[in-house]
This record gives C-alpha cells, sequence and structure tokens, in this order.
C-alpha cells in the first residue's frame, strides 16, 4: 500500500512539476531548446517510474508506531525551532537546548542529558570558533 | 615516465606540514566514522565538506583531508564487524563472515592486523591502477563532445542503481527528482528564473552541500529516533583484542588472496554502478570457490577475513577513477567528493588532468600517504578505535546533528538553508524507508545543470537537430551501455541481492 501511495505521490509530482514548468516565462532570446524542454524530459520520466512504483508495489516497508512517529515530528519541530531562533539566541544557547533535547529523547537520563548538551554545545563552540575560527550565530551575550 | 614525473610533483605538493596535518586528521576521523555503526563513508564526508568549505582550504588540502576520511572509512568498518559482528558501513559487511567467528576463536587482534593489512594492499595497488589508467581514461574523454558526455551522464544515471539494485523504477525516480531539483534556479543559459515560485532564496539554485548533509546526515538521525537505539553496541560485551599480529604463515597463506582481491575489486571499483560492497561481495565469493577446499569459510578463516577488505579498499580507489578522470561518480562517496570539486570551482573530468595538475597529482601523492598512515594507526593503535565503540548514539546522534547544523550556517549564515538541510532529511528518511536509494537524488542535483547544458549545446551546434545525440558511433556506444545497464538488474538484481544477503544469513546463523 506504501508504494501506491508512494507512485500516486509521485505521479502528482511529476504532473506539477510539469505544469510549474509550462509557467516558465521564455526569454525573447534563446537557445534552440530553451529552458523548458529538459525538465519536461525529467517530468516525463518522473511520472513514468512513479507509474511502474504504483502499479508494481514492493513488500510493505515497516513502519513505525504512532508513537514514533510522533517522535520524529517532535524533533523535526525542535530543529525548526533551532533553526528559526539560532541567530537570535545565539550558538551557544540554542545548540545547547536542542542536543540535551535529542541526547534525552535517544534514551539518556534528563540530567544527564542537560550536562551532555552543554558539553557538546560548549565542545563545537571551541573546536570551531575558537580553534577554527569559524564564524558562528552570536546571540546576546555575544556567543 | 610522464606519469612518474607527475606522481613526484604530487609528492611536492602533498608533502607540505599543513597536508600532511590534514591527512592525519583525515585519517583518524575516517576511521572513527568507518567504525561507527550508523556512520558510514558518504555521511562521513558529507559532514565534514562544508567544514573543510569554511575553513577556507584550498581545493588540494580539501580534497586531501576529505579523500583520506573516505581511505580512512573504508579501513574502520571492519573493526565493529570483527568485534562485534555489526558491519561499521555497508562494504565491511562481508568481513562479519569470517572476522567475527575468528574474534570468538580469541584471534581478534589477528583477524584485525590482518585485515588493517589486507586493507593496506587493496588500497595500495588501487591507487597504482588509479595511476595508470586515469590518464589512459582521460585520453579517451577529450574524444567527447556535448552529445557524448549528455550520453555519458545518461549512463552513470542508468548504471547507478547497481547490479544488486531490485527496483530499477524506484532508482530512475530517485535520479529523476535529483535531476529536478537542480532545475530550480535561474536559467544559466536564458537567465529565467525556473520552478522558483517567486522565493528569492531559490534563484541561486539550491545549494548541494545543504542537501547532502541533510539527505545522509540528518537523515540518519531520524533512523536512530526512530528506533530509539540510543545504547552502544558494544555496551555490555568485553572486547579482547589480544595480540596486534598476524603470524607469518598466515600472511604467506593470505598473500594470493589479497593479490586477487585487489585486482577484482579495482575493476568492480571502476565500472560504473558496482562499488565497493559488490567488490567485496565478489571477492569474498571468488576467494571461497577457488581456495576454500575444506569448508574453514565462514569458520574463520583469515582468507575469509583478507579478502573482503582487500576488495573493498580497491574498489574504494578504483571508484576515484572514473570520478578524476571523467566527472561522473560511480557511488555514493565519490558523488560527495565531485560536490566538493564542484563546490571549489573545479571541473573534474579531462580538462582537471591538463588545468589543475597540482590538485589531480597532489591528491594522489596524499593517498599513497594517507594509506601509510592507516596501516600504521590501524595496526598499533586499533585499540584506541576500539574504545570509540564504547560511545552510544544518543550522544553520538546529536553532535552528528549539530555539526551538520554547524557546517551548513557557517557557509551561508541564513536560517533559510537549515530549514532546506531539515526538509532534506525529513525526505531522505521518508525515501529511505521506502527503500528508495539516495545516492541518485545527489548526484542528480550535481549534475543536473551540467548534464542540461551538454545537451542544449549538442542540440544547439547541430541547429536544433535532436539526432545529434545518437549520430556517432562513441555515443551509440555509451546509449547502448546504459540501457543494458539499466535493465540488466531488472533480470539479475533479485538473484544477486538475495545470493549476497543468503550467503550473511546463512553463514551468519553459523556464526552465532
Amino acid at each position: 500500500m506504501s508504494d501506491r501511495i508512494f507512485g500516486a505521490v509521485g505521479l502528482f509530482l511529476a504532473l506539477f512539476y510539469a505544469w510549474a514548468t509550462l509557467q516558465i516565462e521564455e526569454s525573447f532570446l534563446s537557445d534552440a531548446v530553451g529552458p523548458k524542454a529538459f525538465p519536461l524530459i525529467i517530468a516525463t520520466i518522473l511520472g513514468i517510474s512513479s507509474a511502474i512504483i504504483a502499479l508494481k508495489p514492493d513488500p510493505e516497508p515497516v513502519w513505525p508506531s504512532l508513537a514514533r512517529l510522533a517522535e520524529i515530528a517532535a524533533a523535526v519541530v525542535v530543529m525548526i525551532l533551532y533553526a528559526q531562533f539560532l541567530p537570535e539566541a545565539g550558538f551557544v544557547t540554542a545548540t545547547a537546548v536542542a542536543s540535551a533535547y535529542l541526547t534525552w529523547r535517544l534514551g539518556t537520563k534528563p540530567l544527564q542529558s542537560l550536562l551532555v548538551g552543554v558539553l557538546t554545545s560548549v565542545g563545537i563552540y571551541v573546536i570551531f570558533h575558537l580553534a577554527l575560527g569559524l564564524s558562528l550565530a552570536r546571540g546576546p551575550f555575544g556567543f | 615516465m610522464d606519469t612518474l614525473s607527475s606522481l613526484a610533483d604530487g609528492f611536492a605538493i602533498a608533502l607540505t606540514w599543513q597536508n600532511i596535518a590534514l591527512a592525519l586528521l583525515g585519517c583518524f576521523l575516517g576511521t572513527i566514522m568507518g567504525a561507527l555503526p550508523g556512520l558510514g563513508p558518504s555521511n562521513g564526508v558529507a559532514i565534514l565538506i562544508p567544514l573543510a568549505f569554511t575553513l577556507g582550504l584550498g581545493p588540494t588540502a580539501s580534497l586531501i583531508l576529505l579523500t583520506s576520511v573516505y581511505y580512512g572509512a573504508m579501513y574502520g568498518g571492519r573493526i565493529s564487524s570483527i568485534l562485534l559482528n555489526i558491519p561499521g558501513d555497508e562494504p565491511a559487511m562481508m568481513t562479519c563472515l569470517d572476522g567475527y567467528p575468528m574474534a570468538q576463536k580469541g584471534l581478534a587482534g589477528e583477524a584485525l592486523s590482518l585485515s588493517g593489512i589486507a586493507s593496506f594492499v587493496g588500497a595500495f595497488f588501487a591507487t597504482w591502477g588509479l595511476i595508470f589508467l586515469a590518464p589512459q581514461l582521460v585520453k579517451l574523454a577529450l574524444l567527447f563532445g556535448p552529445a557524448e558526455y549528455f550520453a555519458l551522464f545518461a549512463l552513470a544515471f542508468a548504471t547507478l542503481g547497481g547490479v544488486s539494485s531490485t527496483n530499477q523504477a524506484k532508482s530512475a525516480f530517485a535520479a529523476m527528482l535529483g535531476l529536478g531539483l537542480a532545475m530550480i534556479g535561474v536559467d544559466t543559459q536564458t537567465g529565467v528564473p525556473r520552478l522558483t515560485f517567486g522565493e528569492v532564496h531559490l534563484y541561486d539554485g539550491l545549494d548541494f552541500l545543504v542537501a547532502i548533509v541533510g539527505l545522509f546526515a540528518l537523515s540518519e538521525v531520524f533512523i536512530f529516533l526512530e528506533h530509539r537505539h540510543g545504547s552502544a553496541d558494544a555496551e555490555g560485551k568485553k572486547i579482547e583484542v589480544g595480540r596486534l599480529s598476524p603470524p607469518m604463515s598466515m600472511l604467506k597463506q593470505c598473500t594470493p588472496t589479497m593479490l586477487r582481491s585487489s585486482v577484482l575489486g579495482f575493476v568492480a571499483g571502476v565500472l560504473p554502478g558496482a562499488g565497493a560492497s559488490l567488490g567485496s561481495f565478489l571477492s569474498y565469493s571468488m576467494e571461497k570457490k577457488l581456495v576454500d577446499k575444506h569448508g574453514t569459510f565462514g569458520t574463520g578463516d583469515p582468507r575469509g577475513v583478507a579478502a573482503p577488505e582487500a576488495g573493498n579498499n580497491a574498489a574504494a580507489g578504483g571508484a576515484l577513477v572514473p570520478m578524476l578522470a571523467l566527472g561522473v561518480p560511480g557511488s555514493g562517496t565519490t558523488a560527495v567528493l565531485l560536490a566538493v570539486l564542484l563546490s571549489l570551482n573545479i571541473t573534474p573530468g579531462p580538462l582537471l588532468f591538463q588545468n589543475n595538475p597540482d590538485v589531480v597529482w597532489g591528491l594522489i601523492a596524499a593517498l599513497f600517504i594517507a594509506n601509510f598512515m592507516l596501516l600504521a594507526m590501524n595496526i598499533p593503535m586499533v585499540g584506541i578505535f576500539t574504545r570509540v565503540l564504547m560511545v552510544p548514539p544518543r550522544i553520538l546522534m546529536p553532535v552528528v546533528a549539530m555539526v551538520s547544523f554547524v557546517g551548513i550556517y557557517g557557509i551561508s549564515g541564513s536560517s533559510f538553508d537549515l530549514l532546506v538541510m531539515i526538509a532534506f532529511g525529513v525526505g531522505g528518511w521518508v525515501l529511505r524507508k521506502l527503500d528508495v536509494p539516495l545516492v541518485p537524488v545527489i548526484l542528480g542535483t550535481l549534475l543536473g545543470n551540467t548534464m542540461e547544458n551538454n545537451l542544449r549545446r549538442a542540440v544547439t551546434i547541430d541547429n536544433g537537430d535532436w539526432w545529434t545525440l545518437v549520430d556517432s558511433p562513441l555515443s551509440l556506444t555509451l546509449w547502448a551501455i546504459a540501457i543494458i545497464g539499466f535493465i540488466l538488474p531488472i533480470f539479475l538484481g533479485k538473484v544477486v541481492r538475495a545470493r549476497m544477503h543468503a550467503r550473511r544469513d546463512e553463514e551468519g546463523s553459523t556464526a552465532d
């Protein structure tokens, strides 16, 4: 079933891709092929392979339970928040929080995770910023 | 003797303190990444690219660092195969078969040192192979026009799924997905924005480094989260290494095996669509047929350890040949290395040897140096690396995620790129669940624009005649190989894959 859904999504993606390609406004100066031909070839092959995937599905993969899916979704949310707040909160704070969260969710005890998070963050800061001179996001405290 | 003098120049470049230090660092990090289950050569290199890039290393220096990581990971994969019966990376799968039984017999140290020597032999011969074969391939590549290049790219995509691929529709889907993503951004020839939906951030196109790190490194973090696989595999097990040198008789017994496996592995590495995993599998199978007269393979035969290790390291060197000479990588890790070259504004392929001989020969010389370093690291110091296996993923994986974020943020300083990377991470996880290969996606985003440019150049030169794509014998040959390479696995893939797994299961069960 997963492959049938996947194939259908792929087919839809191919159609959307072809439609989006046709929306490209061509410039009056163009080569013989133009900017649309190659994307249209891609959309065609994408469509054909999606159709084959939908018609001849592989055995069902093992999907995680709902709880595990929620776990991944939560991690994604944390990462998105991390990306958004990195410039405001500064590298060390944001990274400590994010890596403490991930460490905790992978099965470390809460207090220990906090410690690991802070150590990870400070460690990366020391190696990459202080030693190697990489510019990292500066927060309100300058780090 | 042109080659040898170029090589000497290469050594002059590679033997600076900075480059030696980078090679040493790369070998060390690579061995660690190879040894840790969950981090392999491709994601190891992927994480380090942005760093090499932001540190402002030159092309030669970055390549030396990253290929040392690549070679190192190939060495490192065997450590957890032998000690824990868990392959550290995919090519090391075959090493479990005889390596783990040897360790159970109390011969872990012998197995580790023997496989270290086998890795050295494989990589050493493959580097010589690279030196002599790559310039020949360059001569051939100089005959290529745009139409032939277009066919060559098609060949690369058609065969990338590999002989062991079971679902070619999924390989094709992955390749098209990658190519499709590469189209996003302003068209280089006419200057019109394509598929950007008005988003200014997308005008420059997607940065393939962001895609690579997301697909390879972040998706791995999600896999670990999914299984909540947080404790180290080595936890609770006692790792005894024992004596760290193989007896002379064992070495003597294994020498022919190593030499044969090196040749076979190198060939498997050069050919499109084979790669290191297949190289080690073929070497093991061949040796089993040739020398296993008493049925000792699978029960801790030292030759069964030497064969796959020599094979996969030789294949790693062989895979560099098409990447450097043609600009078309045949495996995941070489695709990642291609990304390094492209992001440093160096176009691999025949002109690389003419325009940037310092890069090529410096790299090759560095491979020799790295190989000796790895031999030194992997035999006397292997104890350090076995300790690494004790680091639990619950601490390691967050570090991987954070280093990925740091690397990408360091390049662009934009949160938008981080969001794109997260999207690629999630996408990569879903694709992996659905058994869609990720390497074609990467290669597609890398080569998409070059491939399109070659197509448009070819057709434009011929005044809009599309038949120009198939009107030279060279391009017809390439297309023929591409089509055969794509169709063959549809019939053979199931058989080959079933064999690779059957052998492991069958002999794995006797090992446990």
